[in-house]
């Protein structure tokens, strides 16, 4: 990991020592409705450039915007499921800025009239609990998609931008936390834990499908640091493009290390716009942070207010799922996992996966055994997380279901694993293309047995006189001549048979 | 002293991205300060049984369903484009800012 020549960064601990953090956390999220917030364009990722467009999305003079009803109701769900008062009434409002991105050059947002607000959450690390309290979800629309022409790739550097507006207008929620305080050295830790249980909770609501590697969820990172014992808060920076789990909790450790050093050093942190950089896992300066009145909001016009019956926010409030505590107890429970299985699960971000998996058909120790050991290896060599891999849950069910069938064994389906992460298509493709079935020819398996225990006088003497333990090493000796295409299990049966 | 100064013009232009020269701002920024003060003139008419309104119309609720309607074409999208590349709108690079 590199880091810029003129940042000094404090190590983590030190900076726990002298400094408390205070975290705030800005999550975007893209909603999954068949059409946009203001207009009957599809929303459908991956579409041909500047093909999902209408007047409305590409602000054409005179074009007249219409809220989608779906999008007001899962802002309310989300609202309702993050423990807010729902707003009685409420507006959009223009948020003034000049950037290609906006086509109309203002956004349609909401300003101090959010749909849902005071709310809280609560995520827990290592067995401990934190409250998190929700300031607002506020609906708004998303922008269009820049591609920066030029030497650099970023802006700067850049001669012209290409755009397209097939995402401007999409529905998008955005949910601010109040200040996080008192979460100290797990602070990393719980700003991860929150945004991947906001995902749990957002997939559990069906409103978005939450693809961080796709930017449907997207979170923004304001950090602090006051010294140990003082009260008031620190200067913030607000972290942008923390585009992954990973990143939200490196992005906060980086931060805590790097104002750390600069307050030590007698420096002061400047008020801006940071931007994080995946590769390097750095934060670099962006702009100094526009105050609000820069933005010159003021309620639009061309919509009228928005104002819920409370028999509308009740019936929602009744479709509501279990909430992510109650969930967790309930599978924690179905599965058989211990308490720390459980904590383990969480905490790598697997519990949607594991979930998945067993929808799909594998055991819950199954499906918790290749995504908590193998995939989360694979995931962090790779250095992005879990649930971005190339691999889906049906995917490791059916590897498992290889298994338990008996034609691979656990060695041949990590070799189907790499297949699939290859992109080399489903397990069974993978398993036909590679040959990786194990050898089930009793005859063949019989006579490397036999093989086996020939080589091996002594150890087949020992199973003899019952010290079955010893079979190991004659299984091992099979295996090898197989070279690894055996049913372990059956090998064993065999050795055992022959020398009883 | 105007409502207005002429610092404060300065700032709109560049939130607004116009660039204003020095002469421009002298003889815009009076002209800001007596629009904003004729406007002034409908708080004195607005009584306090008058709550602030940004609607004209008592409505709420005015929904579409989340139904896909047809939208334009690329081509028809980019007609008035003053300049396309790889069926995307070309745009001048903007500045000291970064998306």
């Amino acid at each position: 990991m590199s880091t810029s020549t003129t940042t000094r960064l404090m190590s983590f601990d030190e900076a726990l020592e002298k400094f408390d953090p205070v975290m705030g956390l800005e999550v975007h999220v893209e909603l999954n409705t068949a059409s946009k917030m203001f207009c009957g364009c599809p929303t459908e990722f991956g579409a041909e450039p500047n093909t999902q467009v209408c007047p409305v999305c590409l602000g054409l003079p005179g074009a007249m915007p219409v809220v989608n009803e779906k999008a007001v109701e899962s802002a309310m769900r989300i609202g309702l499921a993050l423990n807010c008062q729902i707003a009685e009434w409420c507006r959009f409002a223009r948020k003034n800025y000049f950037y290609p991105d906006m086509p109309k050059n203002f956004q349609t947002s909401q300003y101090d009239e959010p749909i849902a607000f005071d709310g809280w959450t609560e995520v827990e690390v290592d067995g401990e609990t934190f409250r998190v309290d929700i300031e607002r979800a506020h609906m708004e629309e998303d922008t269009g998609k820049s591609l920066h022409v030029g030497t650099s790739g970023r802006i700067h550097g850049a001669d012209y931008s290409l755009v397209d507006y097939n995402r401007a207008g999409i529905p998008l929620i955005e949910i601010v936390t109040k200040p996080i305080v008192g979460t100290g050295a797990k602070a990393p830790l719980v700003a991860k834990a929150y945004v991947a249980q906001l995902r749990e909770l957002l997939l559990g609501l069906g409103v978005s499908d939450v693809r961080m590697e796709q930017g449907s969820l997207r979170c923004d990172v304001n950090l602090s640091l006051r010294p140990v014992g003082q009260e008031a808060f620190g200067t913030r920076t607000e972290t942008k493009n923390v585009n992954s789990l990973r990143s939200v909790e490196r992005s906060v450790r980086y931060e805590i290390g790097r104002q750390g050093a600069l307050l030590e050093d007698g420096g002061t942190v400047v008020q801006e716009t940071r931007h994080w950089h995946e590769d390097t896992g750095v934060t670099t300066s962006g702009r100094e942070k526009s105050d609000a009145e820069d933005y010159r909001y003021f309620p639009e016009p061309d919509l009228v207010p928005i104002a819920p019956s409370r028999e509308w926010v009740e019936e929602l409030r009744g479709s509501l799922p279990e909430p992510p505590r109650e969930h967790r107890a309930r599978l924690q429970a179905e599965w058989g996992f211990s308490d720390l299985e459980m904590r383990d699960t969480v905490g790598a971000g697997a519990l949607l996966l594991v979930e998945q998996t067993i929808a799909a058909g594998a055991s819950p120790a199954a499906a918790r055994k290749w995504w908590l050991s193998d995939m989360a290896r694979r995931a962090n060599e790779q250095g992005v997380d879990l649930a971005d891999l190339p691999v889906t849950p049906a995917d490791v069910a059916r590897v498992q279901a290889l298994v338990d069938e008996g034609k691979i064994n656990d060695k041949l389906a990590r070799q189907v694993f790499d297949g699939v992460l290859a992109g080399e298509g489903t397990p069974d493709e993978v398993v036909a293309a590679r040959g990786l079935a194990v050898v089930s020819d009793e005859g063949a398996l019989s006579a490397a047995v036999d093989r086996a225990i020939e080589a091996n006088p002594d150890v087949a003497d020992k199973i003899r006189d019952g010290k079955v333990a010893a079979a190991g090493a004659l299984i091992g000796a099979v295996m090898k001549e197989m070279r690894g295409q055996a049913d372990a299990g059956r090998v064993r049966e065999l050795i055992i048979e022959k020398l009883s | 002293m105007p409502d207005i100064t002429r610092e404060e013009v300065a700032h709109l232009a560049d939130l607004a991205r116009i660039d204003l020269s020095d002469a421009e701002l002298d003889h815009l920024a009076p002209q800001l300060a007596v629009i904003l003060d004729s406007v002034k003139s409908i708080n004195e008419v607005a009584a306090d049984d008058v709550p602030p309104t940004s609607h004209a119309l008592p409505l709420t609720n005015v929904f579409r369903a989340d139904v896909v309607r047809p939208g334009l074409t690329a081509e028809e999208a980019l007609a008035g484009a003053p300049e396309v590349e790889q069926q995307r709108f070309s745009v001048p690079r903007i500045l000291g800012e970064e998306a």
